[in-house]
């Protein structure tokens, strides 16, 4: 094994043995996936059916009103002061009150209706509740205009205009919303891998710096090669954690796919839901199953065998981009203390990156989105930002381009200030130094 | 005579604007113990550095057994920095093995190499220690063993007693005579007079980035002769001293009853044996011996000329 080749393997090592690696491998998944998982999984478990008393003296809602796993419906002729002082005892939530029709007048009536609760009622229950009476309102007045309720719910059912978008130069189309949200997933993890890693080379240089190993080290090696060995090996660090990532959230992800959500939006599940609400009353909990089935669809629609080389691609190019950079800091000062003033003009760009991704997910072929992508120290974000809406391929190579010869030049410089910083003591270097050190 | 160990040839390293090494010349000879004297900031450091290829001199060569100084040639140096460390988290015998592989010792031979020195340094029980639990002195014997493992025949030490404590700093001793008795050429960079009075066969002594003094310590004393004498004799003060006349300058003198002690200069083209015949009618003598001046004088008397 090459000198390069022992650094890396010791910094691998090193890393990967420690406990927090272990810990940050189990936990990042189970984040990702609870963030995926956890609002599927709220909407399908009840937390309490709530009971709501219906007292409805108009009587034209009685036994029509529909329900839903959360709210059950009870029918009572009991008169509302006697119901509303026994409503708590006998475990009812809220009370729903119509009162007596009179002069004929809807419009009057549906002002009237009132719920009642001794408790806190919630955004989605009131609607939920509201939807109900409304429909059996609009019911009676379609029916006092002679029209059918049958006709009517014929016709919504059959209005259904998806507007599905077609791109023109033949790329494969997917949801606006999906590639928004992996436009979005894709930079923040950039963003974060580079940062993350990044400060571990920083770290690790201060570390063999005030250790004072470094000069018994570039005895043996030359700076350069412990530089890019520490670099590489923490890069290694860093995909062997992405990839336990991805395997471990795709598990987690199968998994949950293969159980609970399979079994709610199974075929026979959505056609039964489809025949139960002949009156319509089901539409909106059958759009919402409709979404998250086109949202798992998309998922498996969405180029997985480009997606993941490029991330892996540009969060190497970036990291070696800035870690380099990062590598040159931790060279030229000598306590993590002194780090601030340097690293704040290195990270600018990445952090302007990550500011800029919201602007180019609104126009994400516009010129500013293209220019962000191409430049070397904002592309590894803003092109993990435009990918998933379909890039050119000459834009993606010459993004990719660009960006390997940014990090040469980086790690170029960053290696001549890392040489001559390693062996300083004692003082914290300006500017100006570091840059004189450049022509050493 | 044969190829030094160590040449550097009119070399010369230059930070921005300040020169660090100004046409250094210097020779090592094979086998020696040379010492590498100075103050603080004169250039040592950077020579040291130069000698294991951390920098490049800006001008002049620099030869390793008569070939000029190449990257293949590190494996055949050992290096102790006065600034010297460990990775604080990594186990000692990992460590170990890790810095003698990148010395270009493989696997086996490093294990096999740094199991005899635990043995000799009695440290068995460190190997699967981390290096934060070790003392100071603990963890510069196993910087020493890491120096010395891959048996290089260059040896480079920064202050290497620093840190120890006598017992140890004896047995370190102990292992660099050793280690130049079975053929190692070793360089000391050190302030310390008296390792080098005890160690050194040759210096060099290098102040503002220049070598001022380089040589035989025997000879270099020599050179810095003061044909001072110290002796003892039985005898009368007052006849001893106009027994000398002009011939010596008495520097001390000491009279405790019968018995003196003087220290004194011979003057102009005065020798012992001129002396001698001016004072034995009148004292009986009981020691005669020169004063040699020490490492310490020589190195204060050439780096500050102006107190003398």
């Amino acid at each position: 094994m090459g000198k390069v080749g022992l650094i890396i393997r010791r910094e691998y090592l090193t890393r990967v043995r420690k406990k927090s690696f272990l810990l940050m491998t189990i936990l990042g998944p189970l984040i990702m996936g609870a963030i995926m998982v956890v609002p599927v999984w709220m909407a399908s478990v009840n937390v309490s059916v709530k009971k709501v008393l219906v007292l409805d003296e108009a009587g034209f809602i009685e036994g029509l009103l529909q329900e839903n796993d959360d709210v059950k419906f009870f029918y009572t002729r009991t008169p509302l002061k006697k119901s509303l002082a026994t409503l708590d005892a006998d475990g009812y939530f809220a009370l729903v009150h119509v009162p007596r029709f009179q002069e004929n007048d809807i419009n009057h009536l549906q002002r009237q209706i009132k719920l009642y609760s001794a408790k806190q009622v919630s955004l989605s229950m009131k609607l939920f509740v509201r939807n109900q009476i409304e429909k059996q309102i609009e019911r009676l007045k379609l029916q006092s205009q002679g029209v059918d309720q049958d006709l009517v719910d014929n016709v919504k059912k059959t209005v259904n205009v998806p507007l599905e978008i077609i791109p023109l130069e033949g790329e494969k189309g997917s949801g606006v919303e999906m590639n928004t949200a992996l436009g979005m997933i894709g930079g923040v993890l950039i963003y974060l891998f580079i940062f993350l890693f990044g400060a571990q080379v920083m770290r690790g240089v201060i570390e063999e710096k005030t250790n004072r190993i470094v000069e018994v080290i570039i005895s043996s090696v030359k700076p350069f090669q412990l530089m890019m060995g520490k670099i590489l090996g923490i890069a290694l660090v860093g995909l062997t954690q992405f990839l336990l990532w991805v395997i471990l959230t795709g598990t987690i992800y199968t998994v949950f796919m293969g159980t609970v959500v399979k079994e709610k939006l199974s075929a026979d599940k959505m056609e039964a839901l489809m025949k139960q609400s002949p009156d319509g009353t089901a539409v909106a909990d059958y759009d919402e199953l409709k979404q998250t089935q086109q949202m798992v669809n998309e998922v498996s629609r969405i180029n997985w065998g480009l997606m993941i080389p490029c991330f892996i691609f540009y969060f190497l190019g970036g990291y070696l981009l800035y870690g380099a950079m990062f590598a040159a800091i931790g060279g030229a000062v000598d306590s993590e203390a002194d780090t601030q003033q340097f690293m704040l003009p290195v990270s600018a760009p990445l952090i302007f990156s990550f500011v800029m991704a919201q602007t180019v997910l609104n126009d994400p072929n516009g010129s500013l989105a293209v220019w962000l992508s191409i430049i070397p120290f904002t592309s590894p974000i803003i092109m993990m930002v435009r990918l998933p809406f379909g890039v050119h391929y000459s834009e993606v190579l010459l993004s990719m381009g660009m960006l390997i010869l940014g990090f040469i030049f980086t790690t170029w410089a960053a290696a001549k200030i890392y040489r001559t910083g390693i062996l300083m003591y004692g003082k914290r270097p300006t500017w100006r130094e570091m840059l004189r050190w450049l022509r050493y | 005579m044969s190829v030094p160990i160590f040449e550097a040839r009119d070399i010369r390293k230059v930070y921005g604007n300040y020169v660090a090494l100004n046409n250094v010349r210097i020779k090592v000879e094979k086998g020696s113990i040379f010492g590498l004297l100075g103050p603080n900031g004169a250039g040592k450091t950077s020579l040291i550095r130069i000698i294991n290829q951390i920098t490049a001199p800006d001008q002049g060569e620099v030869f390793f057994n008569g070939e000029p100084l190449k990257p293949e040639h590190v494996s055949r140096i050992g290096y102790l920095p006065e600034e010297r460390g460990l990775y604080r988290k990594m186990q000692v015998g990992e460590q170990c093995m890790y810095l003698a592989q990148l010395k270009g010792l493989d696997n086996k031979t490093a294990k096999l190499k740094l199991r005899n020195w635990f043995e000799k340094f009695e440290i068995q029980g460190w190997w699967n220690k981390k290096v934060e639990e070790l003392s100071k002195g603990m963890a510069q014997k196993v910087q020493f063993i890491v120096t010395v493992l891959h048996e290089p025949e260059l040896l480079i030490f920064d202050e290497p007693f620093t840190g120890f404590d006598p017992v140890n700093a004896n047995l370190i001793r102990d292992e660099i005579l050793e280690l130049s008795r079975n053929g190692s050429t070793i360089i000391f960079s050190t302030h310390r007079m008296e390792t080098v009075e005890e160690l050194c066969d040759s210096i060099a002594l290098i102040n503002k980035s220049q070598k001022i003094l380089d040589g035989k310590v025997a000879d270099i004393k020599r050179q810095f002769r003061t044909n001072t004498y110290k002796m003892e004799f039985n005898g009368n003060m007052l006849a001893f001293t106009n027994a000398l006349w002009a011939g010596a300058e008495l520097l001390e003198r000491k009279q405790i009853d019968n018995h003196c002690t003087v220290t004194l200069r011979l003057a102009g083209n005065n020798t012992v044996n001129n002396l001698f015949a001016a004072i034995m009618p009148i004292c009986e003598i009981i020691s005669f011996n020169e004063v040699i001046p020490s490492m310490s004088d020589i190195f204060i008397r050439t780096v500050q000329p102006d107190i003398q």
